[in-house]
Parts: C-alpha cells; sequence; structure tokens
C-alpha cells in the first residue's frame, strides 16, 4: 500500500513537471540579460569567457556568498569530526601496491598542474576556480590512494584556506575604495585572449581555486583521518 | 543523435542499477556514471563549464566520500 502511494506521488510530481516545462521551447534564450551578457560581456569585462565574466564580474558577490557556504561547510564538517579525537600513536599504514604509488607519484603533479591551469585561464577557456579547485583535491585524493604516508599539513590549507578570502574580500574592498562600488573591476582591462587581460577576474579565480581546492583536500583529508 | 540517446538509456539503466544494487559500492559506482554520462551530456549541450564542475565533484569527489562512509559502515545492504 505505502509502495503503491508513493508510486502514485511520483507519477503526479513527474506529471507536474512535464507540464509546467512542456511550453518552454528548449535551448530558446527565455531572458534578456542573457542576450545583454554575451554581447556586452567582452567588451566590458574583458574576459573571454562569458560564464566567467557573469560569476566572477557581474555576480561577483554572489560568488563570495558561495565560497562563504563551502567555507562554514568545511569548518563544520571538521568541527563535528574533530571533537574528542585524541592524539593516536604513529599507526603502521599498509603500503600501496607499486603499480599504484608510481602512478600515484607520476601523476600527482600533472594533475596538480592541470587542476592550476584550469583556474590561472579561468578567464580564457572554459572552467575556472570552482573547476579548478575540485581537480586540484581530486590529485589529492589520489595521494592518498597511492602514496598514504603522505599527508596535505593541517595548517598549511588551512593557512591556503584563510588567505584565499581574506585576499578575495580585500580586493572587493579595494574596489569600494576606489571605485565606489564592492569587487569594482579596478584593473585595466588590457587586451582580450591575452592571460594578463580582465583586471581583477584571474586574481579573483586563483584565489577561488586555492581556497576550493585546500577546502576539498580539507574535508577529505578529515574523512580519511577519521575513518582509519 | 542516436549517441545521444544511447548515453541517456545508459544513464537510467545506471540510475536504477544504484537504486536496486545491494553491493552499496557498486550502487556508488553506478551513481558515478550517472555523474558522468550527466557531464559528458553538459559537454554536448555546449556547457563545458558546468560539465566540468560535474565531472570533478559528481564523479570523483563524491564518490571518495561515499566510499569512505561505507568503509566505515557495512558494505551490504539487507
Amino acid at each position: 500500500m505505502r509502495r503503491i502511494i508513493s508510486i502514485l506521488l511520483l507519477g503526479i510530481i513527474a506529471l507536474g513537471i512535464t507540464l509546467s516545462l512542456a511550453k518552454i521551447p528548449f535551448g530558446t534564450p527565455k531572458t534578456k540579460v542573457g542576450r545583454y551578457y554575451i554581447d556586452k560581456g567582452v567588451e566590458e569585462t574583458g574576459a573571454t569567457n562569458i560564464v566567467t565574466s557573469v560569476v566572477v564580474n557581474y555576480r561577483a558577490f554572489d560568488t563570495l556568498g558561495e565560497v562563504t557556504v563551502l567555507f562554514i561547510a568545511a569548518i563544520g564538517l571538521g568541527a563535528v569530526l574533530t571533537t574528542g579525537r585524541r592524539k593516536k600513536p604513529e599507526r603502521k599504514i599498509e603500503p600501496a601496491s607499486l603499480v599504484l604509488y608510481t602512478g600515484c607519484r607520476f601523476l600527482f603533479p600533472l594533475i596538480l598542474l592541470f587542476g592550476a591551469y584550469i583556474f590561472v585561464h579561468g578567464h580564457l577557456t572554459p572552467g575556472g576556480g570552482f573547476q579548478g579547485g575540485a581537480i586540484v583535491a581530486s590529485a589529492f585524493v589520489l595521494t592518498y590512494l597511492g602514496c598514504r604516508e603522505r599527508r596535505i599539513s593541517e595548517r598549511g590549507s588551512k593557512l591556503a584556506e584563510s588567505l584565499g578570502g581574506l585576499i578575495f574580500v580585500i580586493v572587493g574592498l579595494v574596489g569600494l575604495a576606489v571605485g565606489g562600488y564592492f569587487l569594482m573591476n579596478f584593473l585595466p582591462k588590457g587586451i582580450p585572449n591575452f592571460l594578463f587581460s580582465a583586471g581583477i577576474i584571474p586574481i579573483l579565480y586563483i584565489v577561488i581555486g586555492v581556497k576550493v581546492g585546500s577546502e576539498l583536500a580539507g574535508i577529505i583529508d578529515n574523512l580519511i583521518e577519521e575513518s582509519e | 543523435m542516436i549517441f545521444v540517446f544511447l548515453l541517456v538509456l545508459l544513464m537510467l539503466i545506471a540510475a536504477i542499477a544504484a537504486s536496486i544494487f545491494k553491493d552499496l559500492i557498486s550502487a556508488v559506482i553506478a551513481a558515478a556514471l550517472v555523474s558522468l554520462i550527466a557531464a559528458i551530456l553538459f559537454y554536448l549541450l555546449q556547457a563545458p563549464d558546468v560539465a566540468m564542475a560535474e565531472a570533478a565533484i559528481g564523479a570523483a569527489l563524491v564518490t571518495v566520500v561515499f566510499i569512505i562512509a561505507i568503509r566505515r559502515t557495512k558494505r551490504f545492504e539487507e
């Protein structure tokens, strides 16, 4: 009986979603503001990746909020998992197999470099701080699989995290002081398609990349520590 | 076009498999497959930014978090 009711409810939800979305033609622009970003984005911000120009320039304040949400989540997880943890004596960690170990040592710098490339070139090519940060964190996950005796230093990751957030806010405040509003793009926009262009966008995306990377790596680190 | 339909079909199969597997590790891998195909579909729909985030977070990091959680608890569902 319960199963029938839940299937019925799911059917009603599916029907509702289908009916409400059926009238919207797929892939057509629904708002005028999207057209504006496509037409004027490169000219106004200097970033050739329009998604980046929206995320870190037009909607940079929202991004600050997003980064803060992630920061609070990481802090909360750390607080929940580390309460009452005592310093454990050094355990003998079972080493990974030779193939995994060698592969990890070979791939770790390459994945790290790729992640850094993604967030440094966020204003030119697809990707940006969040994607690059996630890739950096996945490089650290590989370390936990392959080179098990290595650990990221907790102080280092906390420092990178805090510095990232601090630089983001300071850049925003400098914009407020120079131009009159928070997170104003006060640096010269330069020529589009060049690495040093788009004003504060690359700076913000680099700090977001470092911050997201160290936060996600810290979350995984906390969970693994707890599970051993 | 057929390629896209095949991908969506595979995604559906993986999603159903993830919900009926009794072995939770297999279920997590099936869920990661759903994320991976979603990333490919995002890319085909010309949203490479979202595709990257989905591949890195949905397919890699979430899977790791789930596997750590399963290692702490039980691997098989009764």
